[in-house]
C-alpha cells in the first residue's frame, strides 16, 4: 500500500475519534479539527519517507494530542485539561473500548442536534466527522466557500453559546433524537446520489451509517438506512453509459452493478421496520431480475400510508403503473398532483409521458416528454427524455 | 447555565386541552429541584411603556416596540446544566404546549 494510500485510511478511521476526544477535552471544536488536519499533514510527509508505522491510527492520535498539549500550554489552560490529554489513549486500537466508541456517537449526536438548524447539522457532519474540506461543502450547498466558513463557525459558537451538550442522550431522548441523526445521514446520501451531486457525499454517509451501526448495534432504522444506501449506491456505476447519457433502471447494464454491495445489504435488510425499512425493501426489489412491481407497488402504499408525501405519492403511481398497467398508474398520479404539489416538478411530467407512451398513446406521449425536458434539471436529464420522445415519434 | 425563559402566545395553538400540563405543579417542581431561580407573569403589552433616547431627548410610547400578535405573557430564570435539560422543563411547561416557550442563555 502506498504511503499515500496508508494516511487517507488511517485518516478516514482515526479522525473521528482523535477529534471527537480532543473535543471532549477541550470543548474546543476548532482546535480539535485544526490538530487532527495537522497530524494528517505530517502524516503525508514522515509516511513516505519514514514508512507507514504498525499503528498508523494511535500515531496520528500521538501527534494529534501532543499538538493540542502545546496548543494549550501557551494558552495556560487549565491543568485537569491538560492532565486529561496527557492520559488520552496514543493508540486507538488497543483502546478501542466503550470511551473510545462513546466519543464518536458524541461528535455524531452534537452535530446532528436538533436545536440545530439542518443544513448546519448536515455541514457541520461532513465538516467535523468526515473532514470534508470547507470549500465542498459550500460545492453542494451551492453557497461560497466565505459563506459556509461562516455558517461552520456561526453552528460550533451556538453549540458553545445555547449551551448544547456534547454526550449521547439517553432513554427516551435517544429515542427522540435517533431519527433526527438519520435524516441527517440520509440527506448527506441525497446530496450525492443526485445526478449532479458529490459522489463523495454518498461514500460518507455510507460510512458513517456503518459507524453508527457498530455503534449500537441491532437498531433496526440504523440497518434499514445503512441496506437502502448500499443498494442506491451498488447502481452508481451503471446510471450513467459510456457516452456519458443517463439510463434508467430498466436499461441499465447489471454487470456493473456492485454485486458485492447489494449482497451485504440484503442480508441487513430487516423483514419490518418504518420509513427507511420500506425504502430499503423497495430498492431491494427493484434490484431483483425482473423486477417484483406488485410488490413494489404494494411496499409504496405502506410507504405512503407512513409518509404521505406528493414525492411519495408520484413514484406510488409509476409502481402501480408497471405492476397493474398504465392507466392504473394515471389514475393514482392525477390524485397525487391534485394538490398542486407537484406543479413544476419534472418527474412528474416524465412519470406521465411514460405512462402515456406505455398505454399506447404515442403522440400525446411526445408532447409530454417534450414537457418534461423542457423543465428538467440538468442536460443529461434533458437529452434522455427528449431520446424518449424521438423514439415514439421513429415508431 | 442561565437560561431566560420567554413564555409566549402562539397566534394557532391547535393544542389538546386536555394533554396541557398544570402551571402550579410546573412551578412547584422545578422551585423544589433548584432550577427555576425566579419566574412571574406580565401585564399585557398594552400596559407596557417604551423608553429611549435620541439626542439626548427622553421619547417614550405606549405599548411594545414592534407590532406582534405574539406576546411575551411571562418568564422563568432557569439554571441548567446545559441546554438539552432546559429543553425538557420547558416542555413540561402548560405554555410550550398552547403557545410558545424561547429558550435564551446568559450570555
Amino acid at each position: 500500500m502506498s504511503a499515500g494510500r496508508a494516511v487517507a485510511e488511517a485518516g478516514a478511521e482515526a479522525r473521528p475519534r482523535i477529534v471527537a476526544a480532543l473535543i471532549r477535552i477541550t470543548g474546543d471544536w476548532t482546535l480539535a479539527e485544526d490538530c487532527a488536519q495537522e497530524a494528517l499533514a505530517l502524516a503525508l510527509e514522515r509516511w513516505p519517507r519514514d514508512g507507514v508505522p504498525a499503528n498508523p491510527g494511535g500515531w496520528l492520535m500521538t501527534v494529534a494530542r501532543n499538538r493540542a498539549i502545546d496548543v494549550l500550554r501557551r494558552a495556560t489552560v487549565e491543568r485537569r485539561k491538560l492532565e486529561e490529554l496527557a492520559r488520552l489513549s496514543p493508540a486507538p486500537e488497543a483502546a478501542a473500548g466503550e470511551g473510545v466508541v462513546d466519543d464518536r456517537l458524541r461528535l455524531i449526536f452534537t452535530c446532528c442536534h436538533p436545536a440545530l438548524p439542518l443544513e448546519a447539522r448536515v455541514a457541520l457532519t461532513l465538516r467535523t466527522i468526515a473532514g470534508v474540506p470547507t470549500g465542498d461543502i459550500a460545492r453542494a450547498f451551492l453557497v461560497t466557500e466565505s459563506t459556509m466558513t461562516r455558517r461552520l463557525t456561526r453552528a460550533k459558537t451556538r453549540i458553545a453559546d445555547a449551551g448544547i451538550p456534547y454526550r449521547v442522550p439517553a432513554g427516551a431522548a435517544l429515542t427522540e433524537r435517533l431519527p433526527g441523526v438519520l435524516a441527517v445521514l440520509y440527506l448527506l446520501f441525497t446530496r450525492g446520489y443526485d445526478a449532479d451531486g458529490e459522489p463523495a457525499f454518498a461514500e460518507e454517509a455510507i460510512r458513517l451509517a456503518r459507524l453508527l451501526d457498530r455503534l449500537m448495534p441491532g437498531d433496526p432504522e440504523i440497518r434499514a438506512l445503512l441496506a437502502l444506501f448500499l443498494l442506491q449506491h451498488s447502481r452508481r456505476a451503471a446510471r450513467r453509459d459510456d457516452a456519458g447519457e443517463l439510463r434508467t433502471l430498466d436499461r441499465q447494464d447489471r454487470s456493473r452493478w456492485d454485486h458485492a454491495a447489494i449482497a451485504e445489504a440484503l442480508a441487513l435488510l430487516p423483514a419490518t421496520g418504518g420509513q427507511y425499512a420500506l425504502q430499503a425493501r423497495i430498492a431491494a426489489c427493484h434490484v431483483r431480475d425482473p423486477a417484483d412491481w406488485p410488490a413494489i407497488a404494494a411496499l409504496y402504499d405502506e410507504l405512503a400510508r407512513l409518509l404521505p408525501s406528493p414525492v411519495v405519492a408520484l413514484n406510488r403511481a409509476v409502481a402501480h403503473g408497471y405492476a397493474h398497467g398504465p392507466d392504473a398508474g394515471l389514475v393514482l398520479l392525477a390524485e397525487a398532483r391534485a394538490g398542486g404539489a407537484l406543479d413544476g416538478y419534472p418527474y412528474a411530467v416524465a412519470a406521465e409521458a411514460d405512462l402515456t407512451a406505455r398505454a399506447g398513446r404515442a403522440d400525446r406521449a411526445v408532447v409530454l416528454f417534450e414537457q418534461a425536458a423542457a423543465a428538467a434539471h440538468s442536460e443529461p436529464e434533458r437529452r434522455a427524455l427528449l431520446a424518449r420522445a424521438e423514439e415514439l415519434t421513429a415508431r | 447555565m442561565k437560561y431566560m425563559m420567554f413564555v409566549c402566545t402562539d397566534t394557532e395553538p391547535e393544542a389538546d386541552e386536555s394533554q396541557v400540563p398544570d402551571i402550579h405543579a410546573w412551578v412547584a417542581e422545578n422551585d423544589a429541584a433548584g432550577r427555576r431561580l425566579q419566574g412571574n407573569e406580565l401585564a399585557s403589552p398594552a400596559a407596557a411603556t417604551t423608553v429611549r433616547v435620541r439626542g439626548g431627548e427622553l421619547l417614550l410610547s405606549d405599548g411594545p416596540f414592534a407590532e406582534t400578535k405574539e406576546v411575551i405573557v411571562g418568564f422563568d430564570i432557569l439554571e441548567c446544566a446545559d441546554l438539552d435539560e432546559a429543553i425538557e422543563i420547558a416542555r413540561a411547561h402548560p405554555m410550550a404546549w398552547n403557545g410558545r416557550v424561547e429558550l435564551r442563555p446568559f450570555a
